[in-house]
């Protein structure tokens, strides 16, 4: 917003030297009524352009059958673990591990490879009178819309008729905000390296470390410690991890806390009342938005 | 006008434009040559805000260029090698671009779509087209918009005869309009018409930037390549 105020500002001072005649040639489009109402409508251009960008990204994500197979997938295994075990929070359970491992490792894997795909179309937009941001949140959310989309037909659909109730809404929320996060850091992981290979092998190691290798050390940390009260330290290495933190909110919402020990009861403690659930959400949205961020600004100084 | 102020550009210990000062204006027809790697298409992707000069500013009309974003809307560029996304047909290529170009143009120049007959072959996905279609559709892309300033990366290098003369009459044709033309190109001849100045770009750095006449009368040649020959003969005895 205040670029495109100290945008206008300039283009009202170059109006002025048009007017005393000193040779200008350039926008005389922009310039001709550059009064409140055309700066409003070239905002809201603006902000339609990142939607008919979007049109095109979608349509392109929707020519790729990788989304279908997900859809396809998601589907598949939700109706199975439903159908296999009676109990409908058993069933919430297997699936949470499952989408915890597999929405992360998708969402990493397709929005890198995307992105190294329609280079091209990327450096022909940035040709264009379009602002790279613009650009670059076109792909972010097409990506976005798309693996939501999936996740809300091949998850949200069998949670409904299995197990409606709070924990399935958890569960969902929680993936999607997965999603979000780990295409944010797709985008940064592909934007850090030219190379393509390079970029998926990133993003792999990426989604191995939050995976594996940072439980891993979690453990490590926690047995070092055992004899030390421990409720804060654990709390923030969750956060830490978006896939711990969305497992743990999840688990809080099937009552199995209680197998989780004293560290699970302190949790459950906080995050029945609203300021945990806040708090999650709050870091969450840091997932999201710090690689987007970085991202955008790797991007805007990026050499096509 | 266009200004470029102490301009460079490195690509990590590599320089490839190093403290370029330009200034170009309404109505020239400028030629950009040099030999290869001299840095041209990296000049004038900075123009085009693709790449980001290492130091240095860029103006238009006296308006930081360099981060800015509107002032595309007042350029057409024809890549050197034109990239476009695979699985779209050319007619979607242009629709496409038409549809994300709204409220930034006034009127739409068709004229080229028409003389190139791209209608033949609208129909066809761009990762099938050969690469002088290719460059038939970059160029119908660069003069679409009727932007006031014309930047080609060597035009007409894959271009068949006939298609060639088309580009350099439409060329001339939008140069009476009184635009900003600026080409890159190694075949001499076709600039040789289209241009009256030449800049010589050599290693990052500017060797000269005249007019064609004055090279022709200083050399005492009649045709434009034969001028250059000579300039570069007479650099490589003085160095």
């Amino acid at each position: 917003m205040m670029k495109m105020r100290k945008f206008d500002n300039k283009l009202g001072n170059r109006h002025r030297n048009q007017i005393e005649g000193s040779g200008t040639f350039a926008s005389a489009i922009l310039l001709k009524h550059d009064d409140p109402s055309t700066i409003k409508m070239r905002t809201s251009t603006k902000k339609y352009l990142l939607l008919r960008l979007l049109k095109y990204v979608l349509l392109d994500i929707l020519k790729n059958r990788m989304v279908l197979f997900y859809t396809l997938f998601l589907l598949a295994t939700s109706f199975g673990l439903f159908s296999m075990s009676g109990d409908p929070t058993k069933g919430i359970a297997s699936l949470l591990n499952i989408v915890l491992l597999v929405s992360p490792l998708l969402s990493l894997i397709f929005s890198t490879i995307y992105f190294y795909n329609s280079y091209e179309f990327i450096e022909l937009l940035s040709a264009q009178p379009i602002q790279r941001k613009t650009i670059l949140y076109s792909q972010y959310w097409g990506l976005c819309i798309s693996l939501i989309v999936a996740l809300v037909i091949g998850l949200g659909i069998p949670l409904l008729l299995f197990a409606p109730g709070k924990a399935a809404l958890s569960l969902l929320i929680v993936s999607c905000g997965l999603t979000m996060a780990f295409v944010s850091l797709a985008l940064l992981a592909a934007l850090l390296t030219r190379d393509k290979a390079r970029g998926i092998g990133l993003s792999l190691l990426l989604w191995f470390y939050f995976t594996f290798i940072y439980d891993a050390l979690m453990l490590m940390i926690m047995f070092a410690y055992i004899d030390y009260p421990m409720e804060t330290l654990t709390l923030t290495m969750i956060s830490l991890n978006p896939i711990d933190l969305a497992r743990v909110i999840v688990l809080l919402q099937l009552d199995v806390s209680a197998l989780m020990g004293y560290t699970g009861a302190m949790l459950q403690d906080l995050f029945s009342s609203g300021k945990g659930v806040l708090l999650a959400s709050g870091v969450m949205l840091i997932w999201i938005l710090a690689p987007l961020r970085l991202a955008i600004k790797l991007f805007n100084k990026r050499d096509l | 006008m266009i200004e470029f102020n102490n301009i460079s550009k490195s690509f990590g210990k590599l320089k490839i434009l190093d403290q370029l000062n330009l200034a170009f204006f309404k109505g020239q027809s400028i030629a950009l040559i040099g030999p290869n790697g001299s840095g041209k298409t990296t000049l004038i992707k900075c123009l085009l805000g693709l790449v980001v000069p290492t130091s240095g500013e860029i103006k238009i009309d006296g308006v930081n260029a360099i981060g800015s974003w509107m002032h595309r809307s007042n350029i057409g560029y024809m890549p050197q090698i034109g990239r476009y996304p695979d699985n779209i047909t050319v007619m979607q290529l242009f629709e496409m671009i038409k549809e994300i170009r709204k409220g930034t143009f006034v009127k739409l120049d068709e004229e080229l779509l028409h003389s190139f007959e791209i209608f033949k072959f609208e129909n066809k996905t761009m990762s099938s087209l050969s690469g002088g279609m290719r460059q038939k559709v970059s160029a119908c892309l660069a003069f679409m918009f009727d932007p006031e300033i014309l930047i080609l990366d060597e035009p007409t290098a894959g271009l068949d005869p006939i298609s060639s003369e088309i580009l350099k009459e439409k060329l001339k044709k939008e140069l009476t309009k009184g635009k900003l033309i600026l080409i890159t190109s190694h075949i001499l001849n076709d600039l040789e018409d289209l241009t009256n100045e030449i800049i010589y770009l050599n290693e990052g750095k500017i060797v000269f930037f005249k007019k064609v006449e004055e090279l022709k009368s200083e050399t005492g040649s009649i045709n434009l390549s034969k001028a250059i020959a000579r300039i570069m003969e007479l650099q490589n005895n003085l160095s």
